[in-house]
């Protein structure tokens, strides 16, 4: 139906959804400006309030369904910050469950058809991932002072190699917030392409008039959507893990 | 939505800029992304480390209190049901106990009974026995005499019958008492 008043151009753009629109006014994108990508991490953290927040507020001794959903969501968090990041790190477990329950809304509420999904942005992962390479790093120097530069210094290989590998630890850490912030960008960002080729190819047969042949993507678009429901899960599970793991290196240096 | 997508497209077809390229790499909107992404981490951070966290760890903590309670009241009363059958085991074997001790009080009191009574009997009996001897040969005594007296008064009257003049009662009586 539309394809045939736009004519021979591609039928949707698998990247227009990752558009920056502001919602007031329109125009330029101003620093303050009220955008899509603002609306939709209002949405998560109202989203994230109204589970842990207003759900709990019964404090129940038998919880109601929000709060054992709130209750499973901070137990499955605090056991990840105490295996992974180890001793000490409790201080820092509100921080990884803020880390962790924005990624995972961003995620799965840019899985409801025509939202946003602000994580799929660059830069917001970066900004996310430098923040942990930041903050880790910090703590690192705090708690260790210089010693902590030893953690770039492998004592146990051989003399000889030794500044070698520390060239190569030095680069594996700063190359930390780039895999941190790409990985979980550039997933968000593919799944969601994926999705909208699919759609776009799925509404290209409609028109083309090959009706019976759109069972094809239709099929895929349904696989797809349920393969990205666990990448949209997996993906914040990763980040924050991630993140623990650094805060380990930073607390205990190996 | 189709009719949506069809008004962004026009739109885009519009203003060039926008559908060249990534939307992720339009940097003029870096910095309102990430100005609202610090808000919103700020205010989520507040929240969940004042709030939400302190009363799920409360709660849970609570619970767990509570639970504990309960599984040590439980062991409170396990263990006085316990101790509720091992009194009442222990006034069973005392029962028991006293109810042997009468058993054999009584069994000892009859015992003595019987005892006084068969000594008595036997007693009685050997009493008898003596008496019973003591006339028996009190009765072979007086027979023997009898026999002594019939002898002598059947040899005297023997002798007087066959030799009259031979009649010598003392050397009869001695005569018969050598044979008796």
């Amino acid at each position: 139906m539309a394809a045939a008043e736009h004519g021979e151009q591609s039928f949707i753009h698998p990247m227009d959804q990752f558009v920056i629109k502001p919602l007031f006014g329109g125009g330029e994108v101003q620093l303050l400006s009220i955008t899509n990508s603002t609306l939709w991490m209002a949405i998560s953290v109202l989203g994230i309030t109204a589970l842990t927040v207003w759900g709990t507020s019964g404090r129940a001794l038998v919880p109601t369904r929000v709060q054992s959903v709130a209750e499973l969501l901070y137990g499955f968090v605090r056991q990840m910050v105490e295996e992974v990041a180890g001793e000490g790190s409790m201080k820092y477990f509100p921080y990884i469950f803020t880390l962790f329950t924005f990624i995972l809304f961003s995620n799965m509420l840019g899985m409801i058809p025509g939202s946003f999904t602000p994580t799929a942005h660059i830069a917001v992962t970066v900004t996310l991932a430098l923040a942990v390479f930041i903050t880790v790093t910090v703590i690192g120097f705090m708690k260790h002072g210089a010693h902590f530069l030893t953690f770039f210094w492998p004592q146990e290989a051989p003399g000889w190699l030794r500044p070698v590998l520390c060239v190569i630890e030095l680069i594996s850490y700063f190359v930390r917030p780039v895999s941190h912030s790409i990985r979980l960008g550039a997933n968000m960002l593919a799944g969601h392409a994926v999705l909208k080729v699919f759609a776009g190819l799925f509404a290209m047969v409609i028109a083309g008039g090959l009706g019976p042949m759109a069972v094809v993507p239709l099929a895929a678009m349904v696989g797809l959507t349920a393969f990205e429901f666990l990448v949209a899960f997996i993906q914040a599970y990763v980040f924050a893990i991630l993140t623990c793991v650094y805060l380990h290196d930073a607390l205990h240096m190996h | 939505m189709a009719t949506e997508t069809v008004g962004e497209l026009i739109h885009e077809a519009a203003e060039p800029h926008a559908s060249g390229g990534l939307p992720q790499l339009d940097f003029a909107t870096w910095p309102t992304q990430i100005f609202w992404l610090a808000v919103a981490l700020v205010v989520l951070y507040y929240l969940m480390s004042r709030v939400a966290l302190p009363r799920i760890s409360e709660t849970l903590e609570e619970r767990a209190d509570a639970i504990a309670d309960d599984l040590d009241k439980a062991e409170e009363f396990r263990r006085r049901a316990a101790d509720a059958e091992k009194a009442y085991e222990q006034a069973l074997a005392e029962a028991r106990s006293k109810a042997q001790a009468i058993a054999a009080e009584t069994r000892a009191e009859i015992q003595t009974q019987v005892d006084a009574a068969l000594a008595k009997a036997d007693a009685e009996i050997s009493a008898r026995t003596a008496e019973s001897e003591k006339r028996i040969r009190e009765i072979r005594d007086e027979a023997a005499a009898a026999v002594i007296t019939v002898a002598t008064d059947t040899a005297g009257a023997l002798i007087d019958a066959v030799l009259p003049e031979a009649q010598d009662a003392k050397a009869v009586a001695s005569a018969v008492k050598a044979r008796a």
